[in-house]
């Protein structure tokens, strides 16, 4: 059979960087194929490409035997290129059904946009992803999974026969994942050709039959999947050895850090209750939309909390006060990170210092030697991928991205570290760099609260796993018993675990 | 795979609902203040609102709120337009010329050289912007000197009378019909036209895309370029139109028509509710605006209050209308944020 879509010779540079090049890929109809690198290996960029947002280098494009120009993503819309972008591109102002048909609303007399069609359509496009989330209300506010499933509507929707997909699962959980992957299944099955990208190696063994590995913009192999173990793929990943789990290292636990007593935000969560011990990483699990990220943001102040109390070593923090939040040592690495994480016009060295300003300089001014030696520090121990760190934050790969976001925070030396999604897009290197870095954090004394959708990591990490399910506390489970059956039966409601 | 139940179906947000009602609040909330400040002025000085008074309300609010429209549109992609008081000028005194060359000119004649003149102006707005890749507001600025100079030029000091204009053309600027005057109809006829596109049509919606995020349009294969260079051909075509009605209002036109009248449109703009950031607000909110300013400059004197003062009513309000739309929209956030996805 011949391929439905091969791209050949593909190259293309930044400036001195050389994102991709002579890569050659081809999908074929039916068949899910995966792609996989390091951080800032190029996958974006390809994937860029074949969305008609850059002109290539060299190289070509050929769809069903015929070459394909592509002059701007509307050009890959038309041959049937449907793409998910790693970072959600929905505009905030407009309704959820609005964001899904820009462009290509049903029309009724007079070419008018159908109103009424268009949202009958974006709600038969939710159920089929299992979703209930209300058409009418404008993207503004919803949290990057709920983004990511818009994404997903939106390029099922087109119906197309190429179906790419970058990083779609990085922020969502188990339950939504198997939703994606059964869509996702059912378009394969009817013959589109899927392209998928994931830092989660049970994802892509579980969809794709075809894996291709990328490393510093070149393709490394493809291989077919049933031949493939986690272990080779990484091993051509990286180009050398790494363990894909860190092991977590035992540290004492010690005094109260962090009590949350009776937090509740009406309609949100209700009566949350725990303790984070200084030593001790614990693990907040759920699904989405169960209301983890919420209740992390009305700790640290950003929302206001309709009752309950915070207390950082037996302090009580006043209500929706991050200033406060911070000077009593907490950090917040948020799950937004184009949003809430990065000011995305500035430096590397520049957002990675933003929050500790003040501990930089010296009467009053800011010497930029400080700045940049403290970046180097942190960009260097989470080997972040830049040019220089002079360059935008925007130019950065997405893991990347998340890795500034990350030192950002860890640079201001936090009492209580609160983070959401730590590992967002970030692969498996450094994903194990980020585990024994927090590891060692918690080993300093520092108490974690971690965010994550990711069960491995969870389990791996969490001394102790809270499980939410819609706003409340369903579970405390301690490691020694904390498994797999176990936290997802508290996540979907089905048992109160002691 | 495991099996997730049902939870109970959770009504829509409440979010949505109030995100909703948002745009409702904002509009009601300038016509709020516009009733409010009518009443308080007629209790002082019931002759505010006397037949001819309304009508003198509504006329002077027509020129401004076809140019706030016109604005509008353009700040809800993300830019402004500086020029269309300069615009206004050169189209007003265009139609003088004309009528001086060629007394016998129809008005409808009259009206579209008017609005194919602004188009034009328009036109090059929107090149300058799309080609050169600079800001509008530095574009327009620009744009809003070499208009007023080639005003100037063409002028040269003259002045067109009354007495060079037809008589008909001129009452076009006072006459009524059912107690409208005939020049608030036309500004009536725009802005419905133009809030139908905007809510309707496709490239209505597209414009409110590239206002909310010009980076994800492209990615979205939204036509930027020619929506914004549309936009500008649109506001530049509303000011030309409003120029030949300050010509039939006025009867007098010299060089100086419109001058400086740009910063009132955006102030209008953004009374209305349209947020300078683009993507939200609508051009009835921008109408609205041109009302309320207009009756505050009328209402001030009657109350007694100096005319010093008038500059900072203006700049009161706009600072008002900017807090209730942060607090609005604050609000909204705070609420959209609840939990909105929930499993089937
Ligand atoms: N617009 C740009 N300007 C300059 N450099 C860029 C730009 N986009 C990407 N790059 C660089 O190209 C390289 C490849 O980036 P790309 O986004 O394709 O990586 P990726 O494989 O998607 O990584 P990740 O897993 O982190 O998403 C990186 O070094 C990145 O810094
Ligand atoms: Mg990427």
């Amino acid at each position: 059979m011949p391929p439905l879509l091969t791209l050949d010779g593909l190259s293309k540079s930044f400036g001195a960087v050389a994102a991709l090049q002579d890569v050659r890929l081809e999908l074929f109809g039916g068949e899910a194929h995966a792609l996989v690198g390091e951080n800032g290996a190029g996958k974006s960029t390809l994937v860029k490409i074949l969305a008609g947002v850059y002109p290539p280098d060299a190289g070509t494009i050929t769809l069903d035997g015929q070459p394909l120009s592509l002059s701007g993503p509307a050009d890959a819309r038309s041959a049937g290129i449907a793409v998910i972008y790693q970072e959600p591109t929905l505009f905030p102002d407009l309704s959820v059904a609005e964001n899904i048909f820009i462009g290509r609303q049903p029309l009724r007399s007079l070419r008018r946009i159908d109103l009424a069609k268009m949202r009958a359509r974006a709600a038969e496009l939710f159920a089929r992803l299992g979703v209930r989330l209300d058409p009418d209300r404008p993207a503004r506010g919803l949290s990057i999974a709920d983004q990511q499933l818009v994404e997903i509507a939106k390029a099922i929707s087109l119906e197309a026969r190429v179906l790419v997909m970058d990083e779609p699962t990085a922020a969502l959980s188990g339950v939504e994942v198997e939703r994606l992957f059964a869509v996702t299944r059912a378009l394969r099955d009817a013959g589109a050709a899927v392209l998928f990208i994931s830092h989660r190696f049970d994802e892509v063994f579980a969809l794709c039959q075809r894996i291709t590995v990328m490393r510093d913009g070149r393709r490394v192999s493809t291989g077919v999947t049933q031949s493939l173990t986690v272990d080779a793929v990484v091993r051509q990943m990286v180009g050398r050895e790494v363990s894909a789990m860190f092991d977590k290292q035992p540290a004492a636990i010690g005094e109260p850090r962090l009590e949350v007593r009776g937090l509740t935000r009406h309609g949100v969560f209700a009566d949350i209750g725990f303790t984070v011990h200084s030593g001790e990483i614990v693990a907040l699990a759920g699904l989405v939309g169960a209301g983890r990220s919420e209740v992390i943001r009305a700790i640290f102040g950003i929302d206001r909390r309709d009752a309950g109390e915070v207390l950082v070593d037996g302090a009580a923090l006043p209500n929706a006060d991050t200033a406060a939040a911070i000077k009593a040592g907490i950090a917040l690495v948020p799950e937004d990170r184009r949003q809430q994480g990065l000011v995305m016009e500035l430096s590397v060295e520049r957002n990675a210092t933003l929050p500790r300003r003040w501990a930089l300089t010296r009467a009053g001014l800011l010497f930029p030697g400080a700045e940049s030696r403290a970046a180097a520090t942190w960009a260097q121990r989470l080997q972040v991928k830049a040019a220089r760190l002079t360059d935008p934050v925007a130019t950065l790969s997405g893991g990347n991205q998340q890795k500034v976001v990350l030192a950002k925070w860890l640079a201001t030396a936090p009492r209580v570290l609160i983070v959401d999604e730590p590992t967002r897009g970030i692969d498996v290197g450094t994903k194990a760099e980020v585990h024994r870095l927090l590891s060692t954090l918690a080993a300093d004394g520092v108490a974690v609260l971690m965010v994550s959708s990711e069960l491995p990591e969870v389990l791996g990490m969490a001394d102790r796993v809270l499980v939410m399910h819609e706003g409340r506390l369903t579970a405390d489970i301690p490691r020694a018993r904390a498994g797999e059956e176990a936290v997802m039966l508290a996540a979907t409601g089905q048992a109160a675990a002691a | 795979m495991m099996t997730v139940d049902a939870p109970p179906v959770r009504p829509q947000t409440r979010g949505a609902r109030l995100a909703r009602r948002a745009f409702l609040v904002r509009e009601l909330g300038i016509a709020l203040a516009l009733g409010l400040l009518v009443a308080v002025t007629f209790a002082v000085n019931p002759r505010f609102l006397s037949a001819q008074n309304i009508k003198d309300l509504l006329l002077g609010s027509t020129i401004l709120a076809i140019l706030a429209v016109g604005q509008a549109i353009v700040v809800i992609t993300r830019n402004v337009d500086l020029s269309v008081g300069s615009i206004l000028g050169l189209s007003a005194f265009a139609t003088g010329a004309l009528f001086v060359a060629a007394p016998g000119t129809p008005i409808a004649v009259m009206l579209l050289a008017g609005v194919a003149l602004g188009a034009v102006l328009g036109a090059v707005n929107g090149g300058l912007i799309a080609t050169a890749k600079v800001p509008a507001l530095v574009v327009t600025l620009g744009t809003l000197y070499v208009f007023r100079g080639l005003d100037y030029m063409w002028a040269t000091g003259r002045q067109i009378n009354a007495a060079d204009m037809p008589p008909g053309f001129l009452r076009m600027g006072t006459d009524t019909v059912l107690g409208m005057p005939v020049l608030a109809l036309f500004a009536a006829a725009v802005l419905i036209a133009v809030g139908y596109y905007l809510r309707h049509y496709r490239g209505g919606r597209e414009l409110y895309a590239i206002g909310s995020d010009p980076a994800a349009a492209r990615l979205s294969g939204i036509p930027a370029g020619r929506r914004v260079f549309a936009a500008f051909v649109a506001s530049g075509a509303l000011a030309g139109l409003a120029g030949v009605l300050h010509a039939a209002r006025f009867g007098t036109i010299d060089a100086n028509a419109g001058l400086g009248s740009e910063l009132n449109v955006v102030a209008a703009v953004v009374v209305g509710g349209v947020a300078i950031f683009g993507g939200s607000g609508s051009v009835y909110g921008a109408a609205l605006g041109a009302v309320l300013l207009t009756t505050i400059r009328a209402a001030l004197p009657v109350l007694g209050i100096s005319p010093f003062w008038q500059g900072a009513a203006v700049g009161a309000l706009i600072l008002a209308a900017i807090g209730l739309d942060r607090a609005l929209s604050a609000r909204v956030a705070r609420s959209l944020r609840e939990r909105n996805v929930t499993h089937v």
